[in-house]
């Protein structure tokens, strides 16, 4: 399916490298069905590295670091290219930062902030696998636990 | 590390040489303590869950010193049962006290205090995640019975999956290359996280479910209640409840020296028999959170440097 093009944007991003099906969670988690941008998904195209590959454009918006966190946690396979008059003015992987704020919901229930709904905040200790310890329960997850707000 | 105006609230924010100057500081205190050492200073005391000795002896800790204490013993007092949040109830208090001792239920709470407090926020348990205090007078106490933290063999009984206090007593002992015992039923085993931080750290360790096993290798056996009120299920209660007796007949098995430890309170799990021998070390223990908690109270409110 190379042959098969997607226009260009002039202002945006593009979220590319992605696997096919966290084309579709990355969709979700930056609720871009709900939004009034346009936005191209794309699967199923070729990719030298990972086989089949997802792409997303996103028009007139660019992702805020509370996003690409996010992405780096569900897909952390993807490229993040920010598009400035239709040229890449930068591109690259995403990375999962040391500290998580704000993204995810501690999987413990008997944590503070499920308790009172305070705002989270995890240490990554590891990232490959997934390794993080809340700020408030110390309790340790991993990425099977990730459920993000 | 400053010790003015900072919080208490997990024995993981420690290194080794702050937990040996905090103990020094104990030391210095029980010896020649000063009746005015905290005078015009407020304790204000917040349990949100029942505590005896927690309570009791950061208070009198706060007495001895010439501070005095404000608070309350159970949330059914607080303004919590009116639904106020922990977070209010915080930036209240944080205006009436110059210092926030602080027990709770729920896994995270003292942290979130010590982030909506300006005066420093000292942990008394947080559900079943940490304990620090507790700790240090666990270390206070092994450290004047044996004379060094270094190197010891330790043998940690009891409920090792829910018991915040062995949790912390392993993060703080970890820096005093200890090597670890781990005795406990299968279902009650040190939770792997902990095992992991052991292994990484290069520390060796051993689990086993029946002491008999490592009795005579120990130089302190750590003894912990089976804990009700931490199971989810009642059931599950039941099959492990009683499940560790230890009464006259270990001494067979057990160095001369070999100190019993307890963070009390006991159910059945030591025989009151060993009570009145040289093993017990456990009464002793509570008494060491006076002047540990003295020597907390003086670092955080600044009138030890």
């Amino acid at each position: 399916m190379k042959e098969l093009k997607i226009s260009a944007i002039k202002e945006g991003a593009v979220i590319d490298h992605l696997s096919p099906e966290n084309a579709f969670k990355v969709v979700e988690i930056l609720n871009l069905k709900e939004r009034d941008n346009p936005v191209m998904v794309g699967i199923n195209f070729s990719s030298e590295k990972i086989g089949k590959k997802g792409i997303i454009k996103i028009g007139n918006s660019f992702p805020t670091k509370e996003e690409i966190d996010k992405i780096a946690l569900i897909a952390p396979e993807a490229n993040l290219n920010i598009i400035k008059d239709y040229s890449v003015i930068s591109k690259e992987k995403v990375k999962i930062p040391d500290v998580l704020e704000i993204i995810m919901k501690c999987a413990n229930p008997k944590c503070i902030t499920n308790v009172e709904n305070y705002k989270t905040k995890f240490y990554v200790l590891e990232k490959v696998p997934l390794k993080m310890r809340c700020h408030y329960c110390e309790r340790i997850m991993e990425s099977s636990d990730i459920e993000l707000v | 590390m400053k010790f003015k105006g900072k919080d208490i609230i997990s024995i993981r924010d420690f290194e080794r040489d702050d937990i040996l100057y905090i103990l020094d500081v104990a030391k210095r205190i029980e010896q020649s303590p000063d009746q005015d050492l905290l005078k015009g200073k407020v304790m204000a005391s917040l349990f949100f869950e029942p505590s005896t000795r927690t309570r009791l002896s950061f208070e009198s800790a706060m007495s001895l010193l010439g501070g005095k204490t404000v608070g309350f013993a159970e949330p059914g007092v607080s303004s919590l049962k009116k639904g106020e949040t922990l977070w209010d109830t915080i930036k209240m208090v944080d205006r009436y006290a110059d210092v926030i001792v602080m027990r709770h239920p729920v896994e995270g709470a003292a942290r979130i205090a010590s982030e909506a407090a300006h005066i420093p926020v000292i942990n008394g348990g947080d559900g079943s995640n940490q304990h620090p205090t507790q700790t240090l007078l666990d270390l206070y106490t092994i450290l004047k019975t044996k004379g060094t933290l270094d190197n010891l063999n330790v043998g940690i009984l009891g409920d090792l999956k829910y018991g915040r206090t062995v949790h912390s007593l392993c993060i703080a002992l970890s820096h005093f290359n200890t090597k670890f015992n781990f005795i406990a039923p299968e279902a009650l085993a040190m939770p792997k996280d902990y095992l992991n931080d052991l292994g990484e750290k290069g520390l060796s360790y051993r689990e086993e479910s029946d002491l008999m096993k490592v009795s005579n290798e120990l130089d302190i056996l750590y003894v912990t209640r089976i804990q009700k009120e931490r199971f989810p299920d009642p059931m599950e209660y039941k099959k492990y409840a009683g499940f560790y007796r230890i009464d006259k007949k270990i001494l067979n098995h057990v160095k001369k020296d070999m100190k019993i430890m307890h963070p009390l309170p006991r159910v059945d799990e030591i025989h009151p028999e060993l009570d009145s021998t040289d093993h017990a070390l456990y009464f002793e223990q509570a008494a060491n959170g006076i002047p540990v908690r003295q020597a907390l109270l003086s670092l955080v409110l600044g009138r030890i440097e």
